[in-house]
């Protein structure tokens, strides 16, 4: 069986029953159907409880025997660990294929635990089901709107598949997605992976039509050969990127007493990626940033980057931030392009790159730069600062006190209107051209709902926090095509 | 699984040994003589040309340096001479059979460490670093898996943070490449074909006019 049939039970259910649904607000039980419910789940929703209660007003069942047959794919386990051998065989003879246990007292949980673990795998096998968990958060399937966790956020919709060690992580990755608009596709945390790894995840992901990139979080990698062959195999297919918790004597400390898991020799695991063609992040948000322009720019075909800027200090931090990474190319510009934007910008403009406006522009002269610049030959990718600063100052007018008076009202309009063109712009140029443009301006954080930022959220694309930020995940794109292209 | 390196179940092979191994796998290693009596080894350089170096070798010897087993600019025929005598008399018991052996003295400007290991979660792994007294200081080495191809070698060449010191050095020309590249398929290929060799450790790997070559290796098996 193929790892898309086994695993589409658990990301693309018909049916999901909540086994152990409770009452009370603060148990598991009710807070993983509330998820589901409040999510809006697409397939059929059931529920079982001791007493056949009501929870959040809907009728539960007291014996899985009385449920439908053939309608419930996967069983969300809210049950202490004593009663799940029962709950797989009852779910079994309903057709279930897949359960996700969020039981604690397993594996975690010393020696009695351990062989209560090999007991439910076995069981599982001997059934034909696949066991998410046990002591696992849960799993998110934004196609299907299903939010089986026992956790918040409900991610906006998106490509990014997340696989993780750590249900917290899970839980950052998807709270980055709500806070940068750029979507997950599919999540799953591995709980104490008795029976599917984080290697198994990525299997399916490499083959998922909703998906574009991986992100996965690992402590422990047991069996490194196979990590490392599954990550090969899944960057041949689409780009993954590789959080690593434990990459030094004090994390390793740490993760020996999370996850139990064995120090792995760093460099040795920093090679792997490298070979496998694996993207390594230092940070969860490196991390991410990473992971969602994956997820929304087109790979660059070189590494030769211009910076285009409205002001200096940014432009010279952001060359400072290519130089040292010494990844990507600060490009001198060429000739031509000199050339033509000559005829575009006031003689003040730095004539070389960083392309410094020098506070130069007239209506329309970022899109045209930014279209003169993606549609040379000689360029591969722009990072684009500044956008965002009009906006900010007419935002300031409109709660001054004194708009919409003394022509602010003009104004203000012309300046929110500006930096909403050029967003668009870098969205549609690099449409266009299939040339990555990232947009980074710390009001991406400072004020989310400049014109500016607004409109690359609503396209779907990342704004950047910062120059170094973007850099960061320009590497990344640049380091990943390469592997690819050399590899062809 | 082989056994983890320097446990008792692991045992050494001789420097000629070490270096013959490596060198079927495309490995450049000096042109050096094995000989019994220090008779043979002024004979020997005075073939291979001055200066040499005279160690002693032998299957049990992992720590010619710390011993003081290695001397080093030997100028002549009688120096030579001098130098093995001695060397043979320090050979003690333990060391079991021991030869002499003399190798031309070259002094690179650049020193390159290469290896090959077995991580107990990855399985068989190729290393390439920087050699040299720096070394440990800087600590800057890459790991791949093996097997490894060109492209791997390639890509784990350029990952080392001091690549530029493998470019034009100093007046002198820059690595060769393609050497080095060879090199390291060739130990990821020993280390597939060899599952009894346990790690090899290539140090120093000496640039010499921008070709490396090897002026010590150390080959570890299973006993």
């Amino acid at each position: 069986m193929t790892t898309q049939h086994r695993l589409a039970p658990l990301f693309e259910p018909r049916g999901v029953l909540v086994a152990g649904a409770s009452t009370h607000p603060g148990k598991f039980g009710f807070v993983s159907l509330h998820n589901i419910r409040a999510g809006g789940y697409r397939g059929g929703m059931y529920a079982t409880n001791r007493a056949g209660e009501e929870v959040l007003g809907e009728p539960t069942f007291t014996d899985i025997g009385d449920l439908p047959d053939g309608a419930i794919d996967l069983v969300f386990v809210c049950t202490p660990a004593a009663a799940n051998i029962e709950l797989l065989r009852a779910c079994a003879a309903k057709g279930v294929k897949a359960a996700f246990v969020t039981s604690a007292g397993y594996g975690e949980a010393g020696e009695g635990g351990r062989s209560a673990q090999d007991e439910l795998v076995h069981e599982a096998e001997r059934l034909g089901m696949v066991i998410a968990g046990p002591n696992g958060q849960g799993v998110v399937s934004t196609p299907v709107n299903l939010c089986a966790q026992i956790v918040a956020p409900n991610p906006p919709p998106g490509r990014i598949a997340v696989a993780s060690q750590s249900g917290n992580l899970v839980s950052s990755f998807m709270n980055y997605a709500v806070a940068t608009g750029v979507g997950i596709s599919r999540a799953v945390s591995a709980g104490n992976a008795a029976m599917l790894g984080v290697e198994d995840y990525l299997g399916y992901f490499a083959d998922d039509p909703e998906t574009a990139v991986a992100l996965v979080y690992v402590e422990g990698v047991p069996d490194g050969r196979r990590f490392f062959e599954t990550a090969a195999a899944t960057a041949a297919k689409q780009p993954l990127v590789v959080l690593k918790g434990g990459a030094t004597s004090g994390g390793q400390r740490a993760a020996a007493s999370h996850t139990g898991s064995l120090a792995t020799d760093d460099r040795v695991f920093d090679g792997a990626c490298r070979q496998a063609g694996a993207i390594r992040a230092r940070t969860v948000e490196e991390a991410y940033d990473t992971a969602a322009t994956f997820a929304t720019q087109p790979l660059p075909a070189g590494p030769r980057t211009v910076v285009l800027t409205t002001a200096g200090g940014w432009g010279v931090l952001c060359a400072d931030a290519i130089t040292r990474g010494g990844i990507l190319e600060l490009v001198d510009l060429p000739a031509d392009l000199r050339a033509l934007l000559d005829e575009k910008l006031p003689p003040r403009w730095s004539r070389n790159n960083p392309v410094d406006l020098a506070g130069g522009e007239t209506r329309d002269t970022i899109p045209e730069v930014l279209t003169a610049i993606a549609e040379h030959p000689g360029i591969d990718a722009i990072i684009y600062l500044g956008l965002g600063i009009q906006a900010n100052q007419a935002r300031l007018e409109r709660e001054g006190g004194f708009y919409p008076h003394h022509g602010l009202e003009r104004i203000v309009e012309f300046h929110e209107r500006q930096d909403a063109r050029y967003a668009q712009a870098s969205v549609d140029v690099s449409a266009a051209t299939g040339k990555p443009i990232l947009c980074a301006t710390e009001l991406a954080v400072s004020q989310p709902d400049n014109p500016g930022v607004a409109t690359l959220r609503a396209n779907g694309r990342l704004c950047y926090p910062s120059a170094d930020r973007a850099v960061r995940s320009l590497e990344h794109l640049w380091t990943y095509a390469r592997h690819r292209r050399r590899r062809e | 699984m082989p056994a983890p390196p320097g446990t008792a179940t692991t045992r050494t092979l001789s420097e000629a040994a070490s270096k013959a191994l490596v060198a079927s796998y495309g490995i450049p290693v000096l042109s050096e003589r094995v000989v019994a009596h220090a008779d043979a080894a002024s004979e020997a350089s005075v073939e291979l040309g001055f200066p040499v170096v005279v160690k002693l070798c032998g299957d049990r010897i992992a720590h010619k340096t710390e011993r003081g087993l290695v001397r080093l600019g030997l100028g002549d025929a009688p120096a030579v001479h001098e130098a093995a005598e001695a060397l043979l008399a320090a050979a003690t018991p333990a060391d079991g059979d021991v030869a002499l052996l003399v190798a031309p003295m070259v002094s690179g400007d650049r020193e390159l460490i290469i290896g090959m290991n077995r991580d107990a979660q990855f399985g068989p792994t190729v290393m390439v670093g920087l050699g040299g007294v720096l070394a440990e200081a800087v600590a800057d080495v890459a790991i791949g898996l093996a097997p490894l191809d060109a492209v791997d070698a390639e890509d784990l060449i350029d990952s080392l943070a001091t690549r530029r010191l493998l470019g034009e050095f100093r007046g002198q020309p820059a690595v060769d490449r393609a050497v080095l590249t060879d090199a390291l398929v060739g130990l990821s290929r020993l280390a597939v074909e060899h599952p009894e060799v346990v790690s090899v450790d290539v140090n120093p790997l000496v640039v010499v006019a921008g070709r490396p070559v090897a002026v010590d290796a150390l080959v570890e098996v299973t006993a």
